[in-house]
């Protein structure tokens, strides 16, 4: 029997048989749809590991644990520390002000020829250093090689806790449909635009669409995401296409000419609260809630549930059920 | 306190739900407000949302839905019997948005949306302009309470036209009457109570404050002093100095 089995290889679990397993323990990783892919979540994440700009909005814990994020990836994957940058049109000036209120660990630019080129008819800009990114799908794939350098394949079934002897960490995310953990859509869209460089995530404040754009290999940017309090689980919709688009556009023109490799529409998972947590039932760790902090939690997370494992600590981040 | 087709409120406060960080802080919003109603969006924010709208449902307080984003009345109609389903109300807060910018109401598409709900036995709530024809308008199609706005939806200005919405008041004085949208500030409620307006309506000013419950707090107080205010009889402005001791007789040296 193993130490503990992790059912699950999105992010969370991926994250939490790492860690698992770099711990010592013997770790059984299994999924119903087998390695990660289109059929989870975590595919269509933008990749940012931008703790400080994700504090405008979502509550300190995230802010506080979300810094571990781009040390832990860096040990498996390739991350890019070239921080983040904030812009907003002329006539939405007043949100940049806002958003430097609400945010630390930024600076004000007021020219951005030498930081990001692209971007130099925006006259200002707040400049998160210490930011990274990383490409999600990548991220995963490299896990994956970890995990198997360490021993652990991914099992390819439809388990539940209660078919599994022994601890149990349950990451299946929306397919765990626990109590309080409801659905929030994203939608996204890859495009391949050569002719635009940016070294660096950037988000674009809006009023009623804001946008994120995260570089990716080859020329290709994501844009991301909306956020709707809905669990319909549809392709992405027109009217997403078309805000994402048009802020990007707004962002820089020659956007329009790109080609539209992907779009995507998911759901993620979160509590009341947005924040995510390690339930404890029993022999089970429920890791759950990830919302929009997929790669920038999962580590914290997983490190708690394995303290909790190994050593009978509960981290902040850890309830009883 | 006027009824709302049937319905007292303890709390002369309704408030959004959309565009909070996240659910826990709306229903703490909620709590410490003691906001009397809680509108919600059918249309896009919380489409097929089962988990929220049960969010919306465990507030604990009447649910007034909205058909926010339609553009034109057969949409507002199609969105208004979904929610009706939905949330097992008659209640429908109509709004048939005019202009993408502005997001002013259509007076044409709001009056035919009201004629057709109300006949349909819904209770509706329309977001209307401070124009007074339209109210007359909107009433006579079988609105029991308007909406006028204070300024465009998440706009922050206040009350646009004071002129325009006194006027309005006056010239309806016991019809149920919500001032919906544009509120920035506190004050801004306290203002509309103070003009006699019998509740407010708003969403962004608290939802997109940097401590939304310590401002849902704030207009809490405020729509609670403007109410006292209103009941004490205010003064009328005056335009000559007027001291509040008498100088005639006072001893000088």
């Amino acid at each position: 029997m193993a130490d503990v089995t992790v059912i699950g290889a999105g992010v969370a679990g991926l994250c939490a048989a790492y860690a698992a397993s770099k711990a010592g323990l013997d770790v059984r990783l299994i999924d119903r749809k087998g390695s990660p892919g289109a059929h989870g979540c975590s595919w269509w994440a933008g990749g940012m590991l931008a703790p400080f700009c994700e504090g405008a909005v979502a509550e300190p814990v995230i802010v506080s644990h979300g810094q571990q994020a781009a040390a832990f990836w860096a040990k498996v994957t390739e991350v890019t520390h070239r921080g983040s940058l904030v812009v907003a049109l002329q006539r939405d000036r007043e949100e940049l002000a806002r958003f430097a209120r609400r945010t630390t660990r930024h600076v004000g630019v007021d020219d951005l020829a030498a930081l990001e080129p692209d971007l130099a008819h925006h006259k200002s800009a707040l400049f998160f250093e210490d930011e990274a990114h990383l490409d999600p799908r990548l991220a995963l794939s490299d896990l994956v090689a970890a995990l198997a350098e360490t021993g652990v394949q991914i099992e390819q079934a439809e388990v539940a806790p209660d078919d599994i002897q022994g601890p149990v960490i349950d990451a299946r995310g929306m397919a765990a449909a626990l109590p309080g953990l409801r659905g929030v859509r994203g939608e996204m869209v890859v495009l391949r635009a050569p002719e635009i460089r940016l070294s660096r995530p950037v988000r674009l404040l809006h009023p009623r669409h804001p946008l994120y754009i995260v570089p990716r290999a080859g020329g290709a940017f994501m844009l991301g995401a909306t956020q709707l309090e809905s669990t319909d689980r549809r392709g992405v919709t027109a009217r997403a296409v078309l805000e994402l688009l048009s802020a990007a556009y707004a962002l820089d023109p020659r956007f329009a000419e790109a080609e539209i490799l992907e779009t995507g529409a998911d759901l993620r998972p979160a509590y009341p609260d947005n924040i995510p947590r390690v339930t404890l039932c029993g022999r089970v760790l429920r890791l759950n809630g990830l919302f929009r902090h997929g790669y920038l939690m999962a580590p914290a997370l997983a490190g708690q549930a394995v303290e909790y494992l190994t050593k009978g600590i509960k981290g902040d981040l850890v309830h009883e059920d | 306190m006027r009824d709302f087709y049937g319905v007292t409120l303890e709390n002369p406060l309704m408030l959004g739900t959309a565009q909070y960080p996240s659910p826990a802080v709306l229903e703490a919003v909620f709590r410490a407000s003691g906001a009397a109603v809680a509108t919600v969006s059918l249309r896009r924010e919380s489409g097929q949302g089962q988990g929220f709208w049960q969010i919306i449902k465990g507030l604990g307080v009447p649910v007034l839905p909205n058909t926010a984003g339609c553009h034109s009345a057969r949409e507002a109609i199609t969105t208004a019997h979904m929610a009706r389903e939905v949330f097992e109300t008659n209640w429908i807060k109509l709004e048939v948005i005019g202009h993408a910018d502005t997001l002013q109401p259509d007076p044409f598409g709001l009056l035919e949306a009201t004629e057709i709900l109300a006949a349909d036995g819904f209770e509706v709530f329309p977001y209307t302009t401070e124009d007074q024809v339209l109210a007359a308008r909107l009433l006579d199609a079988g609105a029991k309470v308007l909406m006028p706005w204070g300024a465009p939806i998440g706009s922050g200005l206040g009350l646009n036209n004071r002129y325009g919405l006194r006027t309005l008041r006056a010239a309806f004085p016991d019809v149920p009457m919500v001032i919906d949208a544009g509120l920035g500030l506190p004050s801004h409620a306290a203002d509309a109570l103070e003009m006699g307006f019998d509740a407010v309506l708003l969403n962004t000013a608290v939802a997109q404050a940097g401590d939304p419950v310590g401002m849902a707090r704030a207009f809490a107080l405020a729509v609670q002093a403007g109410t006292l205010a209103r009941d004490a009889d205010p003064m009328a402005p005056r335009d000559m100095a007027q001291p509040s001791t008498p100088v005639i007789g006072k001893a000088w040296l």
